[in-house]
């Protein structure tokens, strides 16, 4: 499962970011942050091709040698990070791809939530902790 | 039987990756057709259908000739491909018969026999025909051609196996369309060979692939078996297909290792797992690696071996689809999953030596791509590189920590030693780069070598890198390798050349916020400064880091006693200062005023109470916190009065300062939003508006945050101001969180303060917030003393105590014992003296401080008030009665005139003006204790009542009517109402007709008083009364003091009646009543009552035989004009001055309306004519009537009765008057000479005749 869950705003600033384990999420803030570059550059290139129904899922950003990075990006420019573990192989892009779903409908929950001011970091959502938590749990 | 066979050619077998064609039969007719065949063969595409919903594709066939042998032929399961002959072809140009029958078919048959041994059925005969052979045979008649024989003896049913191919090397359309067939037919059938051969080829591989479970089964065995299948697609130029093997080789091999780390391994995978011995990168210059690919074969390979040549065999097909860019992506890849695929299969690698082979294999990525493309490509696609840049810089940076060629020592004994084998394990250099300068494996031999190589060598790496990041706009990645470069620069003591890449990434981390890299970036800055030897940056860092919560405690504590440690040492020079910004150290958070709305006299004093949150972990001793106060004098200062501040700045005092959660903007929505205001300025003068417009209050925020955004980490240039005004408190020590720090402050000068800069000193470091903001300010305001006296009612009202309010305000005087107001006395106005008066002293704000009793002294000039103590800035509060004195207002000398009922128009006038009450201003002079000039005190008081006199006449009895009128708004009680006579007469009474005693008086409303004259002997020629009444406020039942009666005093003169006039009027003769429109009769009748009196001595008096007369004027004027006056309607007469002397007028009237019409009126005057002479011509017993002269009605009010008497005089005025020709004059008699006694009488009158009545009927 994932290893670092991040949600970037529109303007970079990270909303939500979270790791497991916790002594190497400095690591991973800066993986997150670097991997924001690839993130630009598929979405200006998505724009470029002026679709109606663009895909949200960007795929693989980058590799390293450790980890995978994949990314997803919302109608309203948010991005969504989500790094693995290159030796879980057990891993699909399809199940990648549901994850950020997954992620992207509890995302939509804490907006709807009309005490959430739009902007600010993501950080009393009980619900959403639970479904990051249920990602990063792993299952062996 | 000519033909002769010619030595068959050595057979020459090649990989030139071209299907195999064997040649059989006439050699030499193949030489000779052969260069046509090999370059017509390829010209024309065929259509490829293949299998299992296989796309159909267009390929170019080209095929490899062979002469004929046996050996060629493939022998029982050999499945090789690449040496398969997919087709036979037997060629003759044999046109005779008994030449077929001799050799050419025991050749053919034999040639059959020989396929059929072997199963292959693909062939084909070629029959070369040729004109100039058959010109010799043209003598004998054939009755088959040779074609046909051949058909019938081999192809049986196949009869498209056998083609003829006329002239193959003239140059003719037939010719042509023969090439064109033949070429048709050779490509189907060769392709439908192919078809056949490679399907069988696909299934018994995909057979041998599910054996792939058997024991016995070997992955290197299959490998060789599916390449071989790669090898056909390559044959065929079929580049995809042929990737598509290598890579589902690829994920074969993928999926066996991952399932070895799941533990489900197979036994083929051991020879994998050998240790690694040998490090020198991917291979990529050759097509085909063949010593690899042997080694595989014979089960030998490691797994770096296998993998390199995959990726080989992978790249050389992706460069000739033209796809470098995919060669890099896939490298990466590649580099990365052999990394975990050596983890997976717990291969021992020594150390390092991954490393070195992933840097050698990025290498020779990069330089065969760069082989393939030109620099304009390779600049546009730096994308697809710039990973296995970044790839090798990280892992040269790796090498160069393992082998110490980082430490700032050099290298040690173990890391030399480290060195030489991971040298050793990259063996000799290949022979195909042992020409290239600057081959991966020079590059990485001297890099290794030496320190400084290898620093070349990296440096060159990184600034590649970042250069490539930056061209692509990956601006994150290259801060991100910058930070790594940083690290590299201060392990080798150049943090000058580190600093620049730290801030460069502190930047980009802050513009986007980014808590833990800003923090851990933050260390590293700190590291570099400190190193530098900039204090005011390393001071600055660490208070940042002090107050990061991102941090441990530990952490925290040692910057935080970083900045005490220099704050306490001493400095070199001693006014140097360090300059920091406060918002890292401590933040405010609110302040406090005390007095609440900031307002404070000179003198007094004000209290400041700040909150300030420390984000210092540990205690902090601050030596002084300082506020700057910039004082300033209010251009309006009108405005600034003690008044105006303490009613319109009144608020809870409490100011709340926005805290600054981050450092950084955590959203370009929740910067401050513009605070605008209007803004009117208006002159004090007339308060007209002056200026307007709109002014933005917190314009300094704004670009304060563009400022400190932008250079947070760098001291923000703090201008430390040194005003003269300044809030201080010293030695206080800041907790963690919030901290109560009050300041004192006495106010001295009036103006407004506007509170600064605040700042903190620790030592020589100084925390400044530059800009308090919201606005802080307090006023300060000066007073002079000042006294105020005001009535307690709307109005003071004369005659009763009234209640005045004194108040004292001491402003900066202080109102010492024996201070004491001075008040001279007013004649009529008195200060009466209460024993019960007390004093309230209050203080600035309106809270009762003391009371005390006042002391009042009164002496016949002055009355002394003695004040009670009170400090500066009070005000003292007391009240006290006066009372103004009673009377009516003189009248300036005038009188009224007595007389008729109707008052003169005049005296209307005089009553319509006299309305309102009449006031008097009583002025007091106070001497007051803190100036030496008095002051000047009106108090204006009105008289309530109004009173006027009147005189009623009935005949010869006379009555004086007193009106007294209540213009207040209290209600009154008269009583003990007298009129009395101030003259000498003594025979004249003045008897009371009023009967109450008590008579109350509202407000607004008039009470009379009548009283009737009485006599004896002569009346007196004038009057002299003085009214008085009693009078007290209806609601209070007793008053303190008795109240002075109101007086009026007035003047009544010639108040005896002297003439009667008697109106009377008569219908016409010989009618009852008098009707509308006819004439009617009016007599008038004037009286004389007395007989020669004082008044009547004028210059109208005239003398003849002891008789006097007088001349009056009589005038009959209707004013309501119910009559008409028909004939004269004035005259003058002689009247005799002679008790009940008559004279009779008589006129004709006509009456207008009908009903009880009242009387016209009938007014005399005196008739005063200027010439004497002719009058004393008259006739004394004959009345004139003189209706032409017009006379001057008004008449004079001063008659001078005295000079009229001598005769002399009467004459020398006539003499002068008759010179100057005068005209007569019209004295007005006063209203109690005559008594006009027909008023109110009323006269009938019927309507006229029948003759003028309407008759109107409606129906």
């Amino acid at each position: 499962m994932a290893v670092c869950i991040a949600v970037i705003a529109k303007e970079n600033y990270p909303l939500y970011i979270r790791s497991t384990p916790t002594e190497n999420e400095l690591k991973f803030h800066y993986m997150v942050h670097t991997s924001l570059d690839v993130v630009d550059e598929k979405i200006s290139a998505m724009g470029k091709a002026l679709v109606d129904q663009r895909e949200l899922y960007l795929g693989l950003l980058y590799p390293t040698e450790d980890y995978k990075v994949y990314g997803y990006v919302t109608n309203s420019k948010v991005k969504f990070v989500m790094v693995v573990d290159s030796s879980n192989t057990a891993l699909r892009d399809n199940e990648i791809r549901s994850m950020f779903r997954k992620l992207h409908n509890s995302y939509t929950d804490v907006m709807c939530n009309p005490f959430y001011n739009p902007g600010d970091r993501i950080q009393s959502s009980r619900a959403f902790d639970n479904m990051v938590t249920s990602m990063m749990i792993q299952v062996c | 039987m000519d033909a002769s066979e010619e030595p068959l050619p050595p057979v020459i077998y090649t990989m030139e990756n071209k299907p195999i064609v064997t040649c059989a039969g006439d050699q030499n007719l193949f030489t000779s057709v052969y260069p046509t065949l090999s370059q017509q063969l390829p010209r024309e595409p065929m259509e490829w259908r293949r299998s299992y919903g296989r796309a159909p594709k267009m390929i170019h066939l080209e095929s490899n000739f062979v002469q004929f042998k046996e050996e060629l032929l493939p022998k029982e399961g050999n499945k090789a491909l690449l040496t398969f002959p997919f087709l036979h072809i037997y060629w003759t140009e044999c046109c005779d018969t008994e030449v077929y029958k001799a050799t050419v078919k025991d050749d053919l048959t034999k040639w059959q026999n020989v396929l059929k041994a072997h199963s292959s059925v693909d062939w084909l005969i070629v029959i070369v025909e040729n004109d100039a052979k058959k010109k010799n045979k043209t003598n004998i008649l054939p009755r088959t051609s040779i074609v046909d024989k051949i058909r019938n003896d081999f192809c049986n049913k196949q009869s498209d196996r056998c083609v003829v191919l006329s002239d193959p090397l003239k140059d003719s359309s037939r010719t042509q369309e023969s090439w064109n067939a033949f070429l048709t037919k050779l490509r189907t059938l060769l392709l439908m060979s192919f078809t056949k051969n490679l399907g069988k080829f696909e299934d018994d591989m995909r057979t041998l692939r599910e054996k792939r479970t058997e024991p016995g089964w070997s992955f290197c065995e299959y490998f060789m078996v599916q390449e071989e299948l790669a090898f056909v697609f390559e044959m065929l130029q079929q580049f995809e297909d042929a990737l598509v093997q290598y890579d589902e080789l690829d994920a074969l091999f993928s999926q066996y290792v991952v399932n070895f780390g799941a533990g489900d391994g197979a036994n083929w995978l051991t020879f994998f797992c050998q240790p690694v011995k040998s490090w020198n990168g991917l291979i990529l210059r050759k097509p085909i690696d063949m010593e690899k690919r042997e080694s595989i074969q014979r089960r030998e390979a490691t797994l770096l071996d296998l993998r390199s040549y995959l990726f080989s065999r992978q790249c050389t097909l992706l460069l000739f689809l033209q796809r470098p860019w995919e060669v890099a992506q896939r490298a990466l890849e590649l580099l990365h999953n052999c990394v975990q695929e050596l983890k997976l299969l717990e291969v021992s690698v020594p150390p390092g030596a991954l490393d070195c082979w992933v840097f050698l294999s990025c290498l020779e990525v990069l330089q065969r791509i760069e082989g393939c493309c030109d620099r304009a490509q390779i600049d546009s696609n730096i994308a697809h590189t710039v990973g296995l840049w970044s790839y090798a810089t990280e892992k040269l940076k790796s090498l160069g920590y393992l082998c110490g060629l980082v430490s700032e020592k050099g290298p040690n004994s173990e890391d030399l030693n480290r060195t030489v084998d991971l040298l050793a394990g990259l063996g000799a250099e290949r022979p195909e780069t042992a020409n290239t300068a600057q081959s991966p494996y020079k590059k990485l031999k001297e890099a290794l070598s030496s320190v400084e190589a290898f620093e070349k060598h990296y440096l060159d790496l990184s600034h590649a890198t970042i250069e490539m990041y930056t061209s692509i706009g990956r601006i994150r990645s290259a801060k991100f390798v910058g930070k790594d470069l940083a690290e590299f620069y201060m392990r080798k003591k150049a943090p000058q050349k580190a600093e620049i890449y730290l801030q460069g990434a502190l930047k980009n981390y802050l513009a986007e916020g980014w808590a833990l890299p800003i923090t851990h970036t933050r260390k590293q800055l700190a590291e570099c400064q400190k190193h530098l030897g900039q204090i005011e940056n390393y001071l600055q860092t660490s208070s940042l880091l002090a107050s990061d919560h991102h941090l441990t405690e530990e952490e925290r504590k040692h910057f935080c006693q970083e900045i005490l440690d220099f704050a306490s040492q001493p400095s070199d020079s001693p006014g140097h200062k360090i300059v920091l910004p406060m918002h890292s150290f401590a933040q405010l958070r609110d302040l406090h005023f005390d007095p609440s709305n900031a307002v404070v006299h000179v003198g007094g004093v004000l209290c400041v109470e700040i909150t300030m949150y420390s984000q210092m972990p540990v205690p902090v001793h601050v030596e002084q916190i300082v506020v700057n106060v910039h004082f300033s004098i209010e251009k309006n200062s009108y405005r600034k009065t003690a008044e105006w501040l303490t009613k319109h700045k009144t608020s809870n005092g409490i100011i709340n300062f926005p805290p600054e959660t981050a450092p950084f903007p955590v959203s370009q929505n929740s910067l401050p939003a513009l605070e605008l205001y209007e803004m009117f300025e208006r002159s004090p003068s007339d308060n007209s508006l002056n200026t307007t417009g709109i002014i933005c209050r917190n314009v300094h925020m704004l670009l304060r945050r563009q400022e400190s955004s932008s250079s947070l980490e760098m001291p923000s240039g703090v201008a430390l101001e040194e005003g003269a005004h300044v809030l201080r408190c010293s030695h206080v020590t800041l907790e963690p969180g919030a901290n109560q720090i009050t300041f004192r402050t006495q106010a001295k000068e009036p103006g407004t303060y506007t509170l600064r800069q605040l700042c903190a000193s620790v030592g020589s470091v100084w925390f400044v917030l530059p800009h308090i903001y919201p606005i802080v300010q307090y006023d300060v305001y000066s007073q002079e003393p000042q006294l105020h006296v005001e009535p307690l009612a709307d109005s003071l009202l004369a005659g009763i105590p009234q209640r005045v309010k004194f108040t004292v305000t001491t402003g900066h005087y202080t109102i010492k014992n024996g201070d004491s107001l001075q008040l001279s006395n007013a004649e009529a106005m008195l200060i009466l003296c209460q024993a019960e008066s007390r004093a309230v002293v209050y203080s600035n704000t309106r809270e009762q401080s003391s009371e005390a009793a006042l002391r009042i002294q009164s002496s016949d000039k002055v009355t002394s008030i003695s004040l009670p103590v009170a400090p500066a800035y009070h005000v003292i509060e007391f009240e006290l009665e006066v009372l103004s004195l009673p009377s009516a207002p003189a009248l300036g000398g005038e009188s009224d005139m007595l007389g008729m009922a109707e008052p003169h128009r005049k005296h209307k006038d005089k009553q319509r003006t006299g309305r309102c009450m009449v006031t008097t201003d009583h002025k007091v002079s106070i001497d007051c204790p803190w100036s030496i000039y008095s002051t000047v005190i009106a108090l204006t008081f009105s008289v309530p009542f109004r009173t006027t006199h009147s005189l009623l006449s009935s005949g010869t009895r006379k009555y004086v009517q007193v009106c007294v009128q209540n213009l207040s708004e209290l209600d009154f009680q008269l009583s003990d109402s007298y009129l009395v006579d101030t003259g000498d007469s003594t025979d004249l009474q003045l008897v009371p007709l009023n009967t109450q005693s008590q008579q109350p008086i509202y407000s607004k409303q008039s009470v009379f008083f009548v009283w009737e004259l009485k006599w004896t002997e002569e009346p007196p020629p004038s009057l002299h009364c003085r009214f008085s009444v009693g009078f007290s406020p209806a609601s209070e039942e007793q008053l303190s003091i008795s109240l002075k009666p109101y007086t009026y005093e007035f003047k009544v003169e010639n108040f005896f009646t002297l003439y009667n006039v008697k109106a009377e009027i008569f219908p016409p003769s010989g009618m009852e009543y008098c009707r509308t429109g006819s004439l009617c009769s009016l007599e008038v009748l004037i009286t004389r009552l007395s007989d020669l009196l004082e008044v009547d001595k004028d210059e109208a008096l005239t003398e003849s035989d002891e008789h006097f007369s007088t001349k009056l004027m009589y005038e009959v004027v209707d004013n309501s004009s119910n009559w008409a006056v028909c004939g004269k309607s004035c005259g003058v007469i002689s009247m005799p001055v002679a008790a009940r002397a008559t004279h009779r007028v008589h006129m004709e009237v006509m009456p207008l309306f009908a009903g009880y019409l009242p009387l016209p009126d009938v007014r005399l005057f005196k008739y005063l004519p200027h010439h004497s002479a002719h009058s004393s011509q008259l006739d004394a017993d004959s009345w004139i009537e003189n209706d032409s002269l017009s006379v001057d009605k008004h008449g004079d009010d001063q008659p001078d009765s005295s000079s009229l008497k001598s005769r002399g005089s009467v004459h020398s005025a006539c003499s002068s008057e008759h010179k100057g020709l005068p005209m007569p004059r019209l004295q007005a008699l006063p209203a109690g000479q005559v008594f006009n006694s027909s008023s109110g009488t009323q006269v009938l009158v019927i309507p006229s005749q029948d003759d003028h009545v309407l008759e109107v009927s409606v129906t």
